[in-house]
């Protein structure tokens, strides 16, 4: 057996299941919950939510607009023609790509930092239910020790699940 | 939400996915058919020469330019409305905001697409990416082509992810949901989602940021496209206005198309139980509004250009409003500001068909304006010796028209294969206490005058 877990239909009763196994003392981060969509308004929804994403956005952004004013300066003096009586390094035009470029390389670092910080793409662990989909919610641990299973699976229990599950 | 609705919920949205009839089977035939037409078409063009087209000195922009400030004003449908929708946390947002984004990723890679047909050598298009040749020279990025290269690149770019990422809980969902195949196609698609709270957190915080860098990105696509125009000393062209009047009028086409597309999919899908006349309500607010932002730049710009009495503009001006161009203006003018204005200021016309009729009069209008922005200048520049007329040859309305059954076909193949509403964002609206505007306002304003 790698996990233990129940499925409930309500997230206050997903909720009253977390707070029994943290009360089992199961520590937060063995806990898994899982969702077909988030429940802000449950306490569960909100572990992990310090995140960077924010700032690494910003300086995503920010080596967007110092590439893209090294790219623009870069090109311009490499061939130095005058053209539209413009002088040879124009900030005007050059602010429209330097623009681009910036919003590109934040828009980038955010779908990465996504990518990595949400683990995906992964592979499916073994504690998964497709009922979760469904609109089931998931509270599980993975590896239980012999010691504390059977306070868990009270504290899951109690929760209001319908039955056990292991996989 | 309970589980049983979420359960229907999820049949419903899936049914598409799930079931085919021999209907899908016939559109996709027929649409397909035109495209193929469309393409060999191009084809024809490209082994006979650019000759084959109408354009000839001075006009050289013409249909296919056209098209393409067209087709990247219906882009402007989906993701700047569904990131403003999203910021201002409208809740009836919710299934209205992938119908919308769709609309935006492929109406610009038809749009994009047409610069490169205008090419005329269309294998050569690779000139057009910035990057030294062999001699390391540059493109001259002070050229308004060069920005058009970087801002659609970088709108496609953050438009396809921002429809995306939404849909992989989706994905995890059809999974879930099937068996064999589409088993292992919709897993590879999902990427291991798993719905943690992690998960979702950093998703909705991703969606977020996204929606706030996207707006810029969305506005600053248009302006540069107005910039292909205005950055030249062309009659009419020439003009600080172009940026925010070609922005109002991509938004403005864009609302006119999603909100056809939102119609087509709740007749044909049975989407009746999600698409609520609502819907179409507030979008035909939108539409109105932008009609009359419309009528008014329209103003602005003649009046200006009347006042000032400036010859080659007025040669313009003239030839729109009282000369050959001037059954296509006035009818610019009825099917964008006064059919949808009639038509949408009256509660009881602002119904479904109130709304398509009035956008399938924008879409008409919008096209149109586009054509009169770019042909009737360039036939009238400032020395009338080099005066010209234009008339679209048949390569030219056959590509024209093989674009509109693409953008329908691949709308058409993008309902099939993915929900074309976001279930999860769908069942997050369910959990959201109902308010109705008076509640709203009662709140509000107790908690203002307790």
């Amino acid at each position: 057996m790698s996990a233990v877990y129940a499925l409930y239909s309500s997230p206050d009763a997903a909720q009253r299941a977390v707070n029994g196994l943290y009360a089992a003392g199961i520590a937060q981060d063995d806990v898994v919950v899982m969702s077909g969509e988030p429940f802000e308004a449950q306490p569960f929804a909100h572990r992990d939510s310090a995140t960077w994403l924010w700032y690494i956005a910003c300086l995503g952004g920010f080596v967007g607009l110092v590439f893209s004013t090294w790219l623009t300066r870069m090109t311009e003096l490499a061939w130095p023609l005058q053209t539209g009586n413009m002088p040879i390094v124009a900030w005007w035009p050059n602010l429209i790509v330097i623009f681009e470029l910036t919003m590109l390389g934040a828009i980038l670092a955010t779908v990465l930092t996504l990518f990595v910080t949400a683990k995906l793409p992964g592979r499916l662990p073994k504690l998964y239910d497709p009922e979760v989909t469904n609109g089931k919610i998931l509270v599980g641990v993975e590896n239980p020790s012999a010691a504390t299973l059977p306070a868990l699976e009270r504290a899951l229990m109690a929760g209001g699940a319908a039955e056990l599950k292991r996989s | 939400m309970s589980e049983a609705s979420s359960r229907k919920l999820s049949d419903d949205l899936l049914r598409p996915l799930l079931e085919t009839s021999w209907r899908f089977y016939a559109l996709v035939t027929f649409l397909g058919s035109i495209v193929l037409m469309g393409l060999c078409t191009w084809a024809y063009q490209m082994y006979m020469g650019f000759g084959m087209t109408g354009i000839n000195n001075p006009i050289f922009w013409a249909f296919y330019i056209t098209n393409f400030v067209f087709w990247i004003g219906i882009s402007h449908a989906g993701t700047l409305i569904s990131a403003i929708l999203r910021l201002v946390n409208a809740g009836w947002r919710r299934p209205v905001t992938r119908c919308a984004e769709v609309i935006t990723a492929f109406a610009l890679m038809i749009g994009a697409m047409f610069p490169i047909i205008h090419l005329g050598r269309p294998w050569l298009f690779f000139w057009l990416v910035p990057y030294p040749n062999s001699r390391l020279i540059w493109p001259n990025f002070r050229s308004p082509l060069v920005w058009d290269f970087f801002a659609i690149t970088t709108y496609l770019t953050g438009s396809v992810l921002f429809l995306v990422l939404p849909m992989i809980p989706d994905f995890a969902l059809v999974r879930d949901r099937t068996t064999g195949m589409r088993h292992r196609i919709y897993g590879a698609l999902a990427l291991g989602w798993q719905g943690t709270p992690k998960q979702w957190h950093r998703l909705e915080s991703a969606m977020s940021i996204m929606a706030i860098a996207i707006i810029p990105v969305a506005v600053s696509v248009h302006t540069i496209v107005s910039f292909d125009f205005s950055m030249a000393p062309v009659p009419m062209w020439h003009s600080t206005m172009f940026g925010p009047y070609f922005v109002a009028g991509a938004i403005f086409s864009g609302i006119a198309g999603l909100i056809i597309a939102m119609a087509a999919l709740r007749k044909f899908l049975h989407l009746e139980e999600y698409l609520h006349p609502v819907h179409f309500q507030n979008l035909g607010k939108l539409l109105l509004m932008m009609s009359l932002l419309w009528g008014y730049f329209v103003f602005a710009e003649r009046l200006t250009v009347w006042y000032g009495n400036e010859s080659a503009e007025i040669a313009v001006l003239r030839v729109t409003q009282t000369g050959s161009f001037a059954p296509l203006y006035w009818t610019m003018v009825v099917v964008n500001f006064v059919i949808p204005v009639s038509i949408l200021s009256i509660k009881r016309l602002r119904t479904i068909a109130g709304c398509v009729v009035a956008s399938f009069g924008v879409l008409v209008g919008m096209w149109l304006e586009r054509f009169l922005i770019v042909v009737p200048s360039l036939g009238h520049k400032y020395l009338p010796y080099s005066w010209g007329t234009y008339r679209p040859r048949p390569v030219e309305l056959l590509i024209t028209a093989s674009t509109f059954a693409a953008m329908c076909l691949l709308y058409t193949l993008f309902a099939k294969f993915v929900p074309i509403i976001s279930i999860w964002e769908l069942k997050v609206g369910e959990q959201e206490p109902y308010e109705t505007a008076q509640e709203r306002s009662a709140r509000v304003l107790g908690e203002a005058h307790p």
